[in-house]
C-alpha cells in the first residue's frame, strides 16, 4: 500500500501526459497536472528549507567538524527568509496598502542581500574557477597516450579559435581555405565532430529515459519510493 | 627543470589574475567578426517586422552573469531599436532581480526617449517555480500559468497580452541559458512541438550542447562571451551608437578571455615540459 498509491499516482499522470501529446483532447488534463506538479515544487521549498535547518541544527548540536560554517549558512537562511517574508525596509508606495509593495523592490533588505552579499558571492565562486582551471591545466593534462594528444590538441585548436589569436596566427590563410584556418577548423570541430557526439549521446540518453520511464509508469521501477527495491 | 615540477601554484594564480586584469584596467580590445551562427540571430530579429512578439528567458543566476548578461542586453537593445514587444520571464530563482535589472538598464533607461510604456510595449512575468512544466504548460495556455504579471496586474488588463493565449503567439522564443531549465526545455517543449523560432544565448560549457538542434530546431546560438562580443559587433555595424566602446560590454571582455586562454595554453605545454622532462632525467634501470 505505502508504495503502491505513490505509484499509481505517478502512472496515471504519467500516462496523461504521454496521452495529451496525441490526444488534443486530454489536453487540459495535462494542464491540470501541470498545476499540481508546481504547487508541488513550491512545497518543495518549504520541504527543503526545513530539512535545511533539521541538518544544520543537528550538525551544530553534536559540534560536528564544520560546526561553525553550519551555523552561518543557518544564519544566513533565516535572516534571508525572514526580511523578505517580513518585507524589512519595502518602500511605502501606498500608505493605504503598506504591505503590497514587492519584497525585492529597489532598496528593500532583500534587495540589498541579493545586490550585496549574494550576486558577489556566487559570481566570485564562479571566478575562482578560472583559477583552478589554471592550476588543473598546469597538473593534470598531459600526452600521455594518442587519445591524450588528440584530445589536447583540439583543446588548443578551440582554445585559440574562440579568441582572436586564432585569427591572427592564420590570417595568410587563403580565403578559399579558410575551412583549414583555427577559426575555420574550431567551426567544424564544433559542428560535425562535436556535434556528431553529442547527438549520439543524446539518443542513446532518450531511449534510456523512455525504457526508464516505462518502468517507472508500469510500476516495474519503484526505486524513486525510497523502496529499495529498484 | 625541477623548480617546473615544484613550481608552487600560487604562481599560476598569480599569473592569471595578471592575464585577466592587465587587459581590463588598460581597456585593451580586440577585433570580432560576426560567426554565423550569431548572424542567424541577428539577422533573425532584424527581419521580424516592427512590433513583433518576442519573449526572452532569462535562464539564469548571478553566478553566469559576467558571460551571459551583456548578451541579455544586447539582445534586448536590438529588439527595442525594432520596436519588437518584449516579454520578459526566467525559471531560475534567482533570475528575478536580473530580469528587473536588464528591464531598468534598457528599456527604462537607456531607451528613455522611446517612451516605452510598461504593459503596451513589454511585460515582466517573473519567475514561476517548476521548470519544464512551466514552458509545456504556457506552450498551450498562458493564463494557466501566469494569470497575472510580476506586479500581480491580470494579464488581460495588459494591452500587450491581452490576447496572449499561448506560446504560438510569440514571433520567436530566445532563451539565455547557463543550464537546467533552459535552451534544452525550450527546444524540447516549446520551438519543436509548436515550429517557433527559438535563438539562444548559452555559456561556453552549455553550447557544445546546443549545437545539436541547429539547423532545424534552433536558429542559432550566441556562445559565451564571444557570441555577446560578436552580436554586439553586429549591432554596432547595423546602429553606428552601438560600436561606442561603452556599449560593447561583451567585445570589452574578449581581451581578458584572449590572454587568459593563451595562458592556459603555455600552462599545458609546461606541464608537460615538465613531465617530459621527468622521464628523462629519472634514472633507467
Amino acid at each position: 500500500m505505502k508504495s503502491t498509491i505513490p505509484w499509481l499516482i505517478a502512472a496515471v499522470a504519467g500516462s496523461v501526459v504521454i496521452a495529451a501529446y496525441f490526444i488534443p483532447a486530454a489536453q487540459s488534463w495535462q494542464d491540470a497536472i501541470g498545476q499540481w506538479f508546481e504547487v508541488l515544487a513550491a512545497v518543495a521549498f518549504i520541504l527543503g528549507g526545513a530539512n535545511l535547518c533539521l541538518q544544520n541544527l543537528q550538525k551544530i548540536s553534536a559540534r560536528q567538524a564544520g560546526w561553525g560554517y553550519a551555523a552561518v549558512t543557518l544564519v544566513s537562511f533565516v535572516v534571508t527568509l525572514g526580511v523578505g517574508l517580513l518585507k524589512i525596509g519595502v518602500p511605502v508606495e501606498d500608505p493605504q496598502h503598506p504591505w503590497a509593495g514587492s519584497y525585492q523592490a529597489e532598496g528593500s533588505a532583500e534587495w540589498w542581500l541579493f545586490e550585496y552579499a549574494y550576486n558577489p558571492l556566487v559570481a566570485t565562486m564562479f571566478a575562482l574557477l578560472a583559477f583552478y582551471v589554471a592550476s588543473a591545466a598546469f597538473r593534470a593534462f598531459r600526452l600521455k597516450n594518442a587519445e591524450a594528444t588528440l584530445l589536447l590538441l583540439t583543446a588548443f585548436v578551440v582554445l585559440l579559435g574562440r579568441t582572436y589569436a586564432g585569427t591572427v596566427l592564420t590570417a595568410q590563410v587563403p580565403d578559399e581555405y579558410s575551412a583549414f584556418s583555427i577559426p575555420g577548423l574550431t567551426t567544424i570541430i564544433m559542428g560535425v565532430f562535436n556535434t556528431a557526439g553529442q547527438r549520439a549521446i543524446m539518443i542513446g540518453i532518450a531511449l534510456g529515459v523512455a525504457a526508464t520511464s516505462l518502468k517507472v509508469l508500469l510500476g516495474i521501477n519503484r526505486s524513486y519510493l525510497g523502496s529499495g527495491d529498484g | 627543470m625541477g623548480w617546473l615540477r615544484r613550481l608552487d601554484r600560487r604562481w599560476i594564480f598569480l599569473s592569471m589574475l595578471l592575464a585577466v586584469a592587465i587587459p581590463q584596467l588598460t581597456q585593451a580590445r580586440v577585433p570580432e567578426k560576426p560567426t554565423p551562427l550569431v548572424m542567424a540571430v541577428f539577422d533573425k530579429i532584424e527581419s521580424l517586422p516592427d512590433g513583433s512578439l518576442v519573449l526572452i528567458s532569462f535562464d539564469y543566476g548571478p553566478s553566469a552573469q559576467g558571460e551571459l548578461a551583456p548578451m541579455a542586453t544586447a539582445l534586448m537593445r536590438h529588439c527595442c531599436l525594432k520596436r519588437h514587444k518584449l516579454v520578459l520571464m526566467t525559471l531560475w530563482p534567482d533570475g528575478k532581480p536580473l530580469v528587473e535589472r536588464a528591464i531598468n538598464q534598457v528599456l527604462v533607461d537607456e531607451f528613455a526617449d522611446f517612451g516605452f510604456k510598461y504593459g503596451v510595449d513589454y511585460v515582466n512575468l517573473g519567475y514561476k517555480p517548476g521548470k519544464e512544466v512551466v514552458i509545456k504548460t504556457i506552450a498551450n495556455s498562458f493564463r494557466t500559468e501566469f494569470p497575472t504579471d510580476d506586479g500581480d496586474r491580470k494579464l488581460d488588463d495588459l494591452p500587450l497580452t491581452a490576447d496572449l493565449t499561448s506560446l504560438a503567439d510569440m514571433d520567436l522564443l530566445v532563451s539565455i541559458s547557463a543550464g537546467f531549465p533552459g535552451l534544452k526545455e525550450w527546444v524540447q517543449y516549446a520551438s519543436s512541438p509548436l515550429k517557433i523560432p527559438l535563438a539562444v544565448g548559452a555559456t561556453a560549457v552549455q553550447a557544445p550542447q546546443a549545437y545539436p538542434y541547429i539547423p532545424g530546431q534552433l536558429l542559432g546560438i550566441l556562445a559565451a562571451i564571444k557570441g555577446a562580443a560578436e552580436y554586439e559587433v553586429a549591432l554596432g555595424e547595423v546602429y553606428p551608437k552601438y560600436s561606442e566602446p561603452k556599449m560593447q560590454d561583451g567585445v570589452r571582455r574578449m581581451a581578458p578571455q584572449l590572454w587568459a586562454h593563451l595562458l592556459i595554453i603555455g600552462l599545458i605545454v609546461l606541464g608537460n615540459i615538465a613531465a617530459f622532462s621527468e622521464r628523462f632525467e629519472r634514472p633507467r634501470p
